[in-house]
């Protein structure tokens, strides 16, 4: 499949299409042809470093909502030896916007739980765009109950725009679905890793993303709110998507710095989606190793450290000697 | 300076300096026009006497007088102050916005937490100042909620929570966000600790805090006609150009929904309270 260019691409996109056009050239032509072709390739792969090296944080933006952007059933099919997807919440139906399932990850079993988007038009409408409703994290909460039983990590993959705005999932109690889930994974006595491969969009993201570990890709991006909304409720214009994108400080990057994110998972040159194999090992590398350490904690400290990491979230100030 | 204004008591006067509501003596009530007399609004606990409507404009301290029994209360996390961790910038600075929230409220930020007594029985009673940014959600809120509930643990006393919140503040971004996280979390060690925990939904309770504390009572009461919902009645209407039922999100709705155990008169609230906190907790009834 030709890779899809965003707008800040374009100089790469010219180039690409430059070379794409020289092997259909190439059979017929007695000069250096595939010198040329490796000289615009190494121009190609230099222009796409110098390009990524300084991203502002809309075109990361862009980068995680990529349409070709690998997606939870896309690194799970790419990492786990075996998947076996289970379904519904028991009491309502089954929300395709979120996936989960029993897992072997190398040696052991786990249950893996992410948001999914759709590859195609079809596809998109029948994940809801990977906006999940209340069936969905009562799915999501189901599958870590379970996991808790049996004692099974638990790996969770966060991909969304946010939870889904509609009537019925409010009817259903969305609020209560999401706020049911922070409730139960906060003392959920398994290990959760937590990955953020894509768009964190919000409590819609949080839902599943209570956690002992949370990494995030490189060009992945992890809010309160998306750019667009938050452009318009405090700069009253969605033009200023990028300023509020920058002020947001939605990147894995400034997470890190900001002390709110455990790890940046590096991605290929030019992002996860030219390259989802090696983005794929690095992920499971990742995850491994985490659970690794979780691993060695008994129940009581892995709850004890979950609760004191959840409650040191926050900066403020506190005057003393009252 | 009015005469109205030179004869009224001195106490109305101070309160209303502080709070940001439209100055004046007489209001008129939102949902019937009716124009009210506001000391006897007050008295009233901003309940409309003609139509029961309950307003918004009742501030978080107020409340709290009102549903504690009178006497000394401890505020608690009253030092915990907002920093401004990111240096926010949109049309204006995040921290311009915050001192004059802070000027108009008189609050450092939008939740207050007291520790009292209902009816003799040792509560922690908080509520959210709707005046001080939409009673967003942010490091300080989260911050004094979950102090709050080290209390009750500690204390083993009950917690009661007015919520009335537009949701997480979107200028502290991911912190902001983290705090739904954090407040989940001490409720899910109160639960443990079997302690109770009343939460009463007031108009409006939306987003990041109906998604989190709100939500997560033993008991969920709310006030009548209460807006209550995950995403807001315009959004949902302007990104789904779905067309809204009658009485979309509101108490009776979400009653209807199962989202609540019950719809409370503010003006009952105190007393039906003490009489269910009485109840979880296997105490005598209250002496008539």
């Amino acid at each position: 499949m030709a890779v899809a260019f965003l707008d800040f691409e374009q100089p790469i996109a010219e180039l690409e299409a430059k070379i794409e056009e020289l092997r259909h050239v190439g059979s017929d032509s007695e000069v250096n042809i595939n010198d040329e072709i490796a000289r615009l390739q190494a121009k190609s792969r230099q222009l796409t470093m110098s390009i990524f090296a300084s991203l502002t944080p809309w075109q990361i933006t862009q980068l995680a909502r990529h349409p070709q952007r690998p997606y939870t059933l896309d690194y799970v099919s790419a990492v786990c030896r075996e998947f076996h997807e289970l379904h519904g919440d028991r009491m309502f139906g089954d929300d395709l916007a979120i996936v989960g399932g029993l897992a072997r990850l190398e040696d052991r079993v786990v249950m893996v739980v992410g948001h999914q988007k759709g590859r195609d038009t079809k596809e998109r409408v029948r994940r809801n765009y990977g906006m999940p409703k209340p069936e969905g994290y009562r799915k999501a909460l189901r599958l870590m109950r379970l996991a808790e039983r049996f004692r099974l990590p638990l790996v969770t993959l966060i991909d969304t725009p946010g939870a889904f705005p509609g009537v019925g999932a409010e009817e259903r109690g969305q609020c209560e679905a999401i706020a049911r889930n922070l409730f139960d994974m906060s003392v959920l006595g398994v290990p959760i890793v937590t990955v953020v491969t894509g768009e964190g969009g919000s409590g819609g993201a949080l839902a599943i993303g209570v956690c002992d570990r949370l990494l995030m890709l490189q060009y992945s991006t992890y809010s309160v709110i998306s750019p667009e909304p938050c452009a318009s409720i405090l700069w009253k214009s969605t033009d200023k998507k990028e300023a509020a994108a920058e002020a947001l400080g939605l990147t894995a990057q400034r997470l890190y710095q900001l002390g709110l994110i455990d790890e940046v998972l590096e991605e290929p040159l030019g992002g996860a989606h030219r390259d989802p194999a090696a983005m794929s090992v690095t992920l499971k590398a990742a995850v491994i190793h985490h659970l690794e350490e979780l691993e060695k904690l008994s129940v009581e400290e892995l709850r004890e450290r979950r609760s004191a990491r959840i409650a040191s979230f926050g900066v403020y100030t506190e005057e003393v000697g009252e | 300076m009015s005469w109205f204004e030179k004869i009224m008591p001195s106490r109305i006067k101070t309160e209303r300096r502080k709070r940001s509501v439209p100055e004046g003596l007489w209001i008129k009530c939102p949902a019937c026009d009716a124009v009210l007399y506001r000391a006897e609004l007050e008295r009233n606990l901003y309940v409309c006497p003609k139509c029961h409507n309950h307003m918004r404009d009742i501030g978080a301290r107020e409340r709290l007088a009102y549903f504690l029994d009178p006497g000394e209360h401890a505020e608690i996390g009253a030092q915990v102050a907002p920093e401004d961790a990111l240096k926010f910038r949109d049309s204006r600075r995040y921290r311009d916005r915050l001192a004059q929230a802070q000027k108009a409220t008189g609050e450092k930020d939008a939740l207050v937490v007291l520790a009292g007594t209902l009816h003799g029985l040792p509560v922690v009673a908080c509520a959210f100042e709707f005046q001080f940014l939409a009673g967003s959600m942010g490091s300080v809120v989260g911050e004094r909620f979950k102090r709050a509930v080290d209390h009750c643990i500690e204390q083993r006393c009950p917690l009661i929570c007015f919520s009335s919140s537009g949701g997480a503040r979107m200028q502290e971004a991911l912190f902001s966000l983290q705090q739904m996280a954090k407040t989940s979390a001490a409720l899910a060690r109160l639960a443990a600790a079997r302690v109770p925990y009343i939460s009463v939904l007031t108009d409006p309770t939306l987003g990041g805090v109906s998604a989190s504390l709100a939500m997560l009572g033993d008991l969920n009461l709310a006030e009548p006609r209460a807006l209550i919902g995950f995403t807001g009645p315009r959004v949902i209407e302007q990104t789904m150009r779905e067309t809204l039922p009658e009485g979309f999100q509101r108490s009776e709705f979400q009653l209807e929904h199962g989202a609540l155990d019950m719809i409370v008169d503010r003006r009952d609230m105190r007393e039906r309270i003490a009489v269910l906190l009485r109840l979880l907790l296997k105490l005598p009834p209250l002496a008539a």
